[in-house]
């Protein structure tokens, strides 16, 4: 598959979505299973490089970025706003010698492709109790559903993600995802090549992937759309098709929580790749989930 | 005054009086030193007219036997003692425990030792921390490294001379050289406290000293580790010369169950403010018994460590967006409780909500803050329920842009309601709560940079900005004599959603449109945070700040209206 142009007709083909899929689930497998092995005094990059090992020994042969861990107050980025720095390339999402303590929360984000399909989540959870994060995983949920409705509703990108802004703004959280490269809510996977090699990261970044980004970014760049999604002028545009990891970030008084799932846009439609995530049974369990919902992700 | 009568506890006979329907649930006072039972005269009769109240004479004190031993005054005898006292007084039902001073120092081994399980159904207690509990406050502290820690500990042990100083042999001498006679005008001049002449003051204070001699070097030295489930309340004198608030701090590991209020006041609170005590010990027995917990009781729950401003009430107007959302929480993230209101229920609900998430009690209220009689009922009910605030924020306010001959009557009724009426009526109505409780609160008035900045642009708002200036800086010289301080803050550019919301008047709506747009682009590129301006008026509160300038631009026209007045006149004819 080409990235997809605005102009081009993009129509999920089911394989595809079911590569993406399996892709979406081992990235959550790997994320649920090293964080039940989580235990005080583990350090970021301890984790980080657990998660890589996982993902390697189940048949992921290359990603979008290497995984990364955050405990604590580095959950939410705090005291470093990376608006405009580095062209908004912000080195705080590397993993670095943080230690796990009790009650402290954490995220661990992973992006492996598998055969040529990428996803890219987040996932939160704290070594104990904290009602900050709970609170935040809670509110994630209205997010998810704004972000899905205003697509639906063929919504500029940038009219999205301000949306998204106002939202924090209403609840009193800051949205930390601006504290990502390009100030990013979302940004495009698109499919590789399968050729059944590992491939090579750099500064922790997949090259294959990062490459059909900036490729992206080149040829939107003259049909007026962009690969990166965030609040300013470029993505200024008509949701394109394809597939999307849309991930927003949350934080509040140094404690941030975020999701991040794939979100497939099709020409006039939009939802989400895969409903049996970890937040979303989370929600269900904590009845914050709508019945018809419910209905819905059980079918 | 009630009958005395006589309770056996082992060898030692104990006088104890009651007052008040002995169906009703019991509290049990057990006074300090060098008193006696008599220290509980007036709060024991406020107190009879719901309970059922007991008072005795710790042994040594008052009527009760003075044995002569030091090793007669261990603490385990003073337990037996409350024990039996209890069991005379209230065979069927568990007592409501409330000591002062020694008394409550013996209160504290009477709740967590193992004997009388069952038999209490709460204490409060009042200027005297546990003895272990105090050993572990002190090694903490020897252990730790950090200079708050070995600050604390320095000045808890200046306040504690009189203990080192009991263990000396000449003191009991004092008393009978004359000052039992001394006493009560030591008490008068030191302490500002009016107390009747004790008759056993003599043999009260020579033989209480045997209390001190008999426990605090064993307990403190070697302190073990004494907890209790049972429901405690403290009631903290800030100007308590003998017990610093802070030996209290770590309580909570303790007894999880604590509630505690702090009170502007000396040591001696049963004499100095029997009213105040019966309120706080009849509101802790009645929600003990009932479970009904009125909204101080709800505030004075210790959550987690004690922080900078714990303890403390703070009310934030405009509490829903912005600065005063950011205020709130800034309060609450240093322990104090807050009052959020916003004419935006849901928002100030909110903003309530996130305050809880970090360990405080915080509530909502929705009122317009130019409704006089809105605000007045507000008041009335905080007063009522939680008592007069620490810190008042006038923040609320709204924006306006378009010419002076554009503005209506009723624009300019809007703007002046809300900016200067609702920081009028905030002002008056929170320092009177302030100096009628005898607070040393203070007033924060949000005005702006531009109350120094004449413009063309917004001439409705900068005028009653600048009302505001002058407004605190007259309150700020009229109440200085009560120890109330007054800041103004003026903000600069800070990116709240305070253009959203503006009024633009004059032209089209197109023009109003782009007008607006151009200044959030404005306000978004400056980005100045509303969580600078919180802390500012955090610190303002602290330092008691006249003037409180956030914002380089504001420093910038601060000093031009100063230097070069006439520079600033020429740029106001400047058109957005």
């Amino acid at each position: 598959m080409t990235p997809a142009s605005a102009s081009a007709i993009w129509r999920p083909n089911a394989d595809a979505l079911e590569g993406f899929r399996t892709a979406q689930r081992l990235a959550y497998q790997c994320a649920e299973t090293i964080g039940a092995e989580l235990h005080e005094g583990m350090t970021e990059r301890e984790v980080a490089r657990r998660m890589r090992t996982f993902l390697r020994d189940h048949g992921a042969d290359d990603c979008f970025h290497e995984p990364f861990a955050w405990f604590g107050d580095r959950t939410a980025f705090k005291g470093f706003v990376g608006f405009k720095h580095l062209g908004g390339f912000n080195p705080a999402f590397y993993p670095t010698g943080r230690r796990l303590q009790a009650d402290m929360p954490y995220i661990l984000d992973c992006a492996p492709t598998v055969k040529g399909y990428t996803a890219d989540i987040g996932y939160c959870g704290v070594l104990g109790e904290n009602r900050v994060l709970d609170r935040l995983m809670d509110d994630l949920r209205e997010y998810r559903a704004l972000i899905l409705e205003k697509v639906r509703a063929r919504d500029t990108l940038a009219e999205v993600s301000r949306a998204v802004d106002r939202l924090c703004a209403r609840h009193g959280y800051e949205p930390r995802h601006k504290a990502y490269p390009f100030e990013v809510l979302a940004h495009r996977v698109e499919t590789l090549s399968d050729d059944g090699r590992a491939h090579p990261s750099l500064a922790r970044f997949g090259v294959r992937n990062i490459t059909e980004l900036l490729r992206g970014v080149l040829k939107g760049r003259d049909e007026g759309w962009s690969p990166l999604w965030s609040s300013g002028a470029r993505s200024e545009h008509a949701p394109t098709p394809g597939l999307w990891a849309v991930e927003p970030h949350l934080g509040f008084r140094g404690v941030g929580a975020k999701f991040e799932e794939l979100l497939v846009v099709t020409e006039d439609d939009a939802y989400w790749l895969d409903d049996d995530v970890p937040h979303v049974r989370r929600w269900i369990e904590r009845g914050l989930w709508p019945q018809a919902e419910i209905v819905r992700a059980a079918a | 005054m009630s009958e005395i009568r006589y309770v056996q506890s082992g060898d030692v006979r104990l006088a104890v009086r009651e007052w008040g329907d002995a169906t009703r649930p019991t509290v049990l006072l057990v006074h300090g030193y060098p008193d006696s039972s008599q220290v509980w005269d007036a709060t024991a009769a406020l107190l009879a007219h719901d309970f059922h109240v007991v008072a005795y004479d710790v042994r040594g004190a008052g009527r009760s036997t003075v044995p002569t031993a030091v090793a007669d005054y261990d603490l385990d005898l003073l337990v037996a003692d409350t024990a039996a006292v209890a069991d005379a007084v209230s065979p069927d039902r568990p007592v409501h425990l409330v000591g002062h001073d020694w008394g409550s120092i013996q209160s504290w081994e009477t709740v967590c030792t193992e004997r009388m399980r069952g038999r209490l159904a709460s204490y409060t207690s009042i200027s005297g921390p546990g003895l272990d509990h105090a050993g572990h406050w002190i090694r903490r502290r020897l252990k730790s490294a950090s200079t708050t820690h070995k600050r604390e500990l320095a000045a808890q042990a200046l306040h504690s001379w009189y203990i080192g100083m009991f263990h000396l042999p000449s003191v009991p001498a004092a008393w009978k050289l004359g000052l039992d006679r001394l006493w009560p005008t030591l008490l008068a001049q030191i302490e500002g406290v009016r107390a009747e002449a004790n008759p056993t003051q003599r043999q009260d204070g020579v033989a209480g000293i045997n209390l001190y001699r008999a426990n605090v070097r064993e307990r403190v030295l070697r302190p073990r580790e004494r907890r209790t489930d049972l429901p405690v309340q403290l009631i903290v004198p800030r100007r308590d010369h003998f017990v610093m608030p802070e030996l209290l701090d770590d309580l909570s590991q303790w007894a999880p169950r604590l509630w505690r209020v702090d009170v502007d006041a000396g040591h001696w609170l049963p004499v100095s403010h029997p009213q105040l005590v019966a309120e706080r010990v009849a509101a802790f027995v009645r929600f003990v018994e009932t479970g009904t917990e009125t909204p101080a009781l709800q505030r004075a729950r210790v959550r987690g460590a004690r922080r900078a401003h714990s303890g403390k009430l703070v009310v934030v107007t405009g509490a829903g967006s912005g600065i005063g959302r950011e205020t709130v929480l800034a309060y609450a993230e240093a322990g104090a409780d807050t009052v959020c209101v916003d004419l935006d229920r849901t928002a100030a609900e909110r903003t309530a909500e996130l305050a809880g998430l970090l360990d405080t009690h915080s509530i909502a209220y929705a009122v317009d803050v130019g409704d006089a009689k809105a605000m007045e009922k507000l008041a009335a009910e905080i007063e009522r329920t939680l008592g007069a605030p620490d810190v008042i924020v006038n923040n609320a306010g709204i924006g306006m842009s378009g010419p002076v001959l554009e503005t209506t009557t009723a624009d300019w009724e809007r703007i002046l309601r809300v900016n200067l009426w609702g920081v009028i009526h905030g002002s008056r109505l929170f320092a009177k709560q302030m100096v009628a409780a005898g607070k040393r609160g203070h007033i924060v008035n949000v005005s702006s940079g531009l109350a120094f900045f004449p413009t063309r642009i917004t001439p409705a708002y900068n005028t009653t900005k600048a009302a505001v200036q002058m407004l605190s800086e007259c309150l700020r010289a009229e109440l200085a004599g009560q120890g109330i301080g007054v800041s103004a803050v003026y903000p600069g550019v800070v990116n709240t959603n305070i253009v959203s919301t503006a009024a633009m008047l004059g032209g089209s709506d197109g023009e109003a449109a782009k007008k607006r747009a151009r200044a959030e682009r404005l306000y978004q590129l400056r980005n100045l945070k509303p969580e600078a301006v919180a802390r500012a008026i955090v610190d303002a509160v602290e330092k008691n700040r006249a003037e409180v300038r956030v914002g380089a631009e504001v420093h910038a026209i601060r000093w031009l209206s100063r230097l070069a007045p006439g520079i600033g006149r020429r740029l106001a004819r400047l058109d957005a």
